[in-house]
């Protein structure tokens, strides 16, 4: 049993917005949903699947309510920036299994100009003992980074060279938060925010969001769009709940080959990368965990030009989290619109892989305490 | 040897159930318990009523050494919500010798003199009545 090929997306669409000061959240969902129903040619009242993460009100329901939707099957699985991808993936299960046909993925967010507080959640069993601290996301990733370059001897510069890649990228991007190019100097340069981690190693702070739609292929088959296919989707969750967790690898390490295999690909045909960058570690940790070279090497690796258009494997060619958006401090969802441009042949001309038939997208919920990574294996449908 | 050190820190106070209560008393009264397996007898990180690496309910609170080694740690420039005020600060991860990995601060250490597997040693910062917050220094 597998779900390669059983179901479609037919539509993506990432907001273009960066600032949202006058939206609602669920007015940005709306928006969202319908721009994605529109790239599909479908109509709301299509929708009979309906997937977000559910933390708006009373879990997917107040959006289903705001939206006016009546799904016969509602997901509201919500596990940090990888959510979205998850979603693709139980849409597929749920289309495949015959229990929706018209599955409709949301995101919104606003976060810009909100001061970070501690998290304080009285029923959450971690929190009491990190919280009292003062751990950041950005802290906990800086002791990953740090822990990587005692291990392997990456350095400040290689790392740096995720974040030169990505601007490269944004340039041509006109809805990146973040457009110029940038050096190795200027981020290695740009002010510590947890070290090793300088403020040009983090992603970006954005409101925002994006809405996917996966249909079953009798659908698909009906509209005028070229749709991608759902190949392969495989979820790992790490964790300290078994012992001491390490900070050098991601699940990429189970949910990369696991998602490969049910597509039935090898890793060498894949030929564009969406790789969560909340920080320029978790790339250099994710490639590595996924085999695009080895462990340990991941900063010689991404200091050598392979996330370039001429390089080794692509990656992030919107310009990604460090550059172009990250709304809501959850990337997933845009990491998958621009797998899916990448396939359709419609990302920006100066990034467009030529014939991209394969890609992945991959997503890191969390932080290295504990995560949840999901990667999809998508494809053209001559793939 | 019970140690309270005066510190330039937040201490804010932790979130105590009845479930965690032992870990903050103990701490109150210098010294670091864990709940151990008497199945497996893991060291469980964090303080929790139950074991998950072997599946069991059946754990107890021991008495740590206090001593362990740094996994990795760095130099927070931009607190948040209490350390927001803070210049800087140093979070860690610190390899107890009893087999726990736990996320906590190096205080009364210059951060540049810090290095991944130097030996440190539990502090005590009090936190309100009931807690205080385990904090490690450089072992002498």
């Amino acid at each position: 049993m597998s779900i390669r090929g059983k179901a479609h997306i037919v539509g993506a669409y990432e907001h273009p917005a960066r600032n949202l000061p006058n939206h609602s959240v669920p007015q940005i969902h709306a928006e969202c949903a319908m721009a994605a129903l529109a790239d599909a040619g479908l109509s709301i009242r299509d929708v009979d699947g309906f997937f977000s993460t559910g933390q708006l009100g009373f879990g997917g329901v107040s959006l289903t309510e705001y939206l006016g939707l009546n799904p016969r099957y509602i997901d509201a699985t919500f596990i940090g920036g990888s959510s979205y991808l998850a979603h693709v993936g139980h849409a597929a299960a749920a289309i495949a299994a015959g229990k929706c046909r018209v599955a409709l993925i949301t995101q919104g967010a606003k976060v810009r100009g909100v001061i970070r507080g501690a998290k304080h959640t009285a029923d959450t069993p971690e929190f009491p003992f990190e919280t009292v601290y003062g751990e950041t996301n950005a802290a906990i990733y800086a002791l990953a980074a740090r822990r990587h370059m005692h291990e392997f001897g990456t350095t400040p510069e290689q790392l740096a060279a995720v974040k030169v890649a990505a601007s490269e990228y944004a340039q041509f991007n006109p809805h990146a938060l973040l457009r110029k190019p940038v050096t190795v100097a200027d981020v290695v340069n740009s002010p510590m925010i947890s070290d090793p981690l300088h403020r040009l190693d983090c992603c970006v702070v954005t409101d925002g969001g994006g809405a996917i739609v996966v249909v079953a292929p009798e659908i698909a088959r009906g509209l005028n769009r070229p749709p991608v296919s759902v190949l392969g989707h495989a979820e790992a969750i790490k964790h300290g709940g078994r012992g001491p967790n390490d900070f050098t690898s991601t699940g990429a390490v189970v949910s990369a080959p696991r998602a490969l295999a049910e597509a039935g690909v090898a890793l060498s045909d894949i030929a564009y990368a969406s790789i969560y960058d909340s920080f320029t570690i978790t790339v250099i940790m994710t490639l590595e965990d996924f085999g695009f070279c080895k462990k340990g090497q991941g900063g010689a690796f991404v200091a050598s030009g392979a996330l370039g258009p001429d390089g080794v494997i692509p990656t992030n060619t919107d310009g990604g989290g460090l550059c172009n958006n990250h709304p809501g401090y959850q990337g997933g969802l845009v990491k998958i619109v621009e797998a899916v441009r990448q396939l359709r042949g419609e990302a920006t001309p100066q990034t467009q892989i030529p014939n991209c038939r394969l890609a992945v997208a991959h997503g890191t919920g969390g932080g290295m305490s504990r995560q949840a990574s999901v990667t999809l294996v998508l494809g053209r449908s001559d793939a | 040897m019970v140690e309270t050190v005066e510190t330039r820190l937040p201490t804010p106070e932790p979130f105590i159930s009845p479930e965690t209560a032992p870990f903050w008393l103990a701490a109150k009264q210098g010294r670091l318990v864990l709940p151990f397996c008497n199945n497996c007898n893991h060291a469980i990180w964090y303080p929790k009523a139950f074991c998950g690496a072997c599946g069991t309910l059946n754990v107890e609170w021991r008495q740590t050494s206090g001593d362990g080694t740094i996994y990795s740690f760095t130099q927070v420039h931009r607190g948040e919500g209490p350390y927001r005020e803070v210049e800087s600060f140093v979070l860690a991860l610190v390899d107890l010798d009893e087999g726990a990995r736990l996320l906590t601060n190096i205080v009364d250490a210059d951060p540049a003199s810090l290095t991944i597997g130097q030996r440190v040693r539990v502090v005590f910062h009090d936190a309100g009545e009931s807690a205080a917050l385990p904090r490690f220094i450089p072992a002498s």
